[in-house]
């Protein structure tokens, strides 16, 4: 490797202070170190600020989405709608899952999977780029840096909502009329959120450091979706297999499953308890829980890392 | 600059600062398919056989900026000046070292926290949420920065997405939203030329405000003559190191002999050391 450059000119009388002496001159004046990690608490305080911040990031991605389509915001509630159909197509129809469901329950039990597991899989795969692919905001201007991430799932969530619309038009379609237990969707799935923003959390981390993983994840993403009963139920699928039932259990506790049966179990009047596993809600609560804290703490650990490429 | 006079207030102190980055995929086998299979292979060769080579950006740097200067960073491309004061605003980390401040410096720009698609009226409110005003400010402010911007001398180009401007008239609005909140520490990366003549001049007098509501101002500029307008003070980087520390005429004369020297033979070769700048 050869300069090119010509080599400049000595430094006439460095100015630079004895060294030992910045840190005490820092100390005696107060200041703090750049760029350092504040406390948990702290940094809890620090999001909160921004929240306004975070809620209009996240409105202004899901706007941005179909800004350029000539139906705009129609797609919102259209994509969903042609995600269900797709899926009813192959595995209602083709593949006749439909096994130990009632026929006109199943239409409505396909499309709260498919939304409900959708709402999880899209904050995980937002999660893994919430870092990586917002270098250049992260390195521009000061925030606490998990408002990425936290961003990312609520725009997933104000996604749901539209999805949440398109439900109702099937459930109604196909007869049922809204009941009071409808309303018992809203708990579910605000520990859903809050369980996909622990992912989303872990993620953007992981993702930060190795972005390598956003071509990985859909795999992963697509083999829990499918062991998480989205097009067929667990129990049914599992009856007269030579499986132990403790098998059921766990597969039903798994958390993308636990959502989704809740929500059934809230729109379907036909999707009785039977269907549900035992302690269904405060398995919901445990895993919202669980990720929630450890996604945290385990995203601000590397707070100040983030700006690195 | 250490001298007894603690009457100055320091605001800024780097203390021996080493920045690198890590670049992927930039392995000796040109990113062949094979090339990739055999470093995965090959393990043990440590880093550099695994594509990540290192960029030695900021070496050793250390400096104290106090309270009411202006300081010009300069220094050929790539010599580490938007490095060192991305570090200063702690958006990037340091390997060695330490960078104290008094408060939070912020480095003048909202560009990546806008979005092309959405309506310059919406980016306003963003950017001013990105950069951390609250909403009562943005709503206060926003019919200066909006006028300040001109956007909409030319028909009502406010309520249109920021993908239809034209791109002086994004350059403004994004001068203008940036420039609408005070800063205690202020780093301004080569802000000045953005858009067209009158455009120019009154966001150089915008910059001179801002300049005397904040305490401190860095300046990076490859123009002397807007370092020599603003600045009192002036920092010399070369490949990564502090060269020369002193008064802008005597720093900018040594600086205008070494550049101005060698004008003759710069030919627009590739430097060794290229230094990846992310803008």
């Amino acid at each position: 490797m050869s300069q090119v450059l010509h080599t400049p000119p000595p430094a006439p009388g460095a100015p630079t202070p004895a060294e030992a002496d910045l840190a005490a001159l820092a100390a005696r004046h107060g200041l703090t170190v750049s760029g350092a990690r504040p406390s948990l608490g702290e940094y809890v305080r620090q999001l909160w600020d921004r929240r306004h911040f975070i809620l209009a990031f996240s409105r202004a991605k899901l706007t941005a989405q179909y800004s350029q389509a000539k139906l705009g915001q129609l797609w919102q509630v259209a994509t969903p709608l042609l995600n269900a159909a797709v899926y009813f197509f192959i595995f209602g129809l083709l593949l006749g899952a439909n096994r130990g469901i009632p026929k006109d329950v199943y239409v409505p039990f396909l499309v709260t999977g498919v939304f409900v597991f959708t709402f999880t899989q899209s904050s995980v795969l937002a999660g893994v780029r919430a870092i990586s692919g917002n270098l250049g905001l992260v390195r521009a201007l000061h925030f606490p840096r998990a408002s990425l991430p936290v961003s990312f799932a609520l725009q997933q969530l104000q996604q749901l909502l539209f999805s949440m619309i398109v439900l109702v038009i099937v459930m109604v379609a196909s007869g049922s009329l809204p009941a009071l237990s409808w309303l018992l969707v809203v708990p579910a799935l605000l520990l859903q959120f809050v369980f996909n923003t622990g992912l989303a959390l872990v993620f953007a981390r992981m993702g930060s450091k190795t972005p390598d993983l956003a071509q990985l994840m859909p795999f992963v993403l697509r083999t829990w979706m499918y062991a998480s009963g989205v097009m067929f139920s667990i129990p049914a699928m599992l009856h007269g297999k030579d499986v132990p039932t403790w098998l059921a259990d766990v597969l039903q506790w798994n958390p993308a499953a636990i959502y989704m049966d809740l929500v059934r179990f809230a729109m379907i009047d036909e999707y009785g308890s039977s269907y549900l596993p035992p302690h269904v809600w405060a398995f919901a609560a445990g895993w919202a829980l669980l990720a929630g804290v450890i996604g945290f703490v385990y995203f601000w650990k590397a707070e100040e890392k983030y700006g690195r490429g | 600059m250490a001298d007894s006079s603690d009457s100055k207030i320091p605001t800024v102190v780097a203390d021996r600062v080493d920045i690198v980055y890590r670049v992927n995929g930039t392995g000796a086998g040109r990113g062949s398919a094979t090339a990739a299979l055999n470093r995965m292979l090959r393990r043990k060769q440590a880093e550099k056989a695994a594509g990540v080579r290192t960029v030695h950006a900021v070496r050793g740097v250390s400096f104290v900026a106090y309270r009411g200067e202006a300081i010009g960073l300069i220094g050929t491309n790539g010599s580490g000046k938007s490095t060192l004061l991305k570090a200063v605003a702690g958006l990037l980390p340091v390997e060695n070292g330490r960078i104290y401040t008094d408060g939070q410096p912020s480095l003048l720009g909202v560009n990546a926290a806008l979005m092309r698609d959405l309506t310059g009226e919406r980016n306003v409110h963003l950017g001013g949420l990105a950069m951390g005003m609250s909403r009562e400010e943005i709503k206060s402010r926003y019919e200066e920065i909006v006028d300040f911007s001109g956007i909409n001398e030319k028909g009502d180009f406010i309520t249109l997405p920021m993908r239809t401007y034209s791109s002086g008239m994004a350059a403004r609005l994004r001068f203008s939203i940036a420039a609408a909140k005070d800063h205690d520490v202020l780093l301004v990366d080569e802000a000045l030329a953005t858009g067209d003549r009158s455009f120019q001049k009154r966001s150089e007098a915008r910059i001179r405000e801002l300049r005397e509501r904040a305490g401190t101002v860095f300046l990076v500029s490859h123009n002397n003559k807007s370092i020599r307008d603003t600045c009192d003070r002036v920092l010399w980087l070369e490949r990564g190191e502090l060269l020369m520390d002193g008064p802008t005429e005597d720093v900018l004369k040594e600086y205008e002999a070494f550049t101005g020297g060698t004008a003759k033979d710069r030919k627009p070769q590739p430097k060794p050391k290229a230094v990846p700048v992310p803008s």
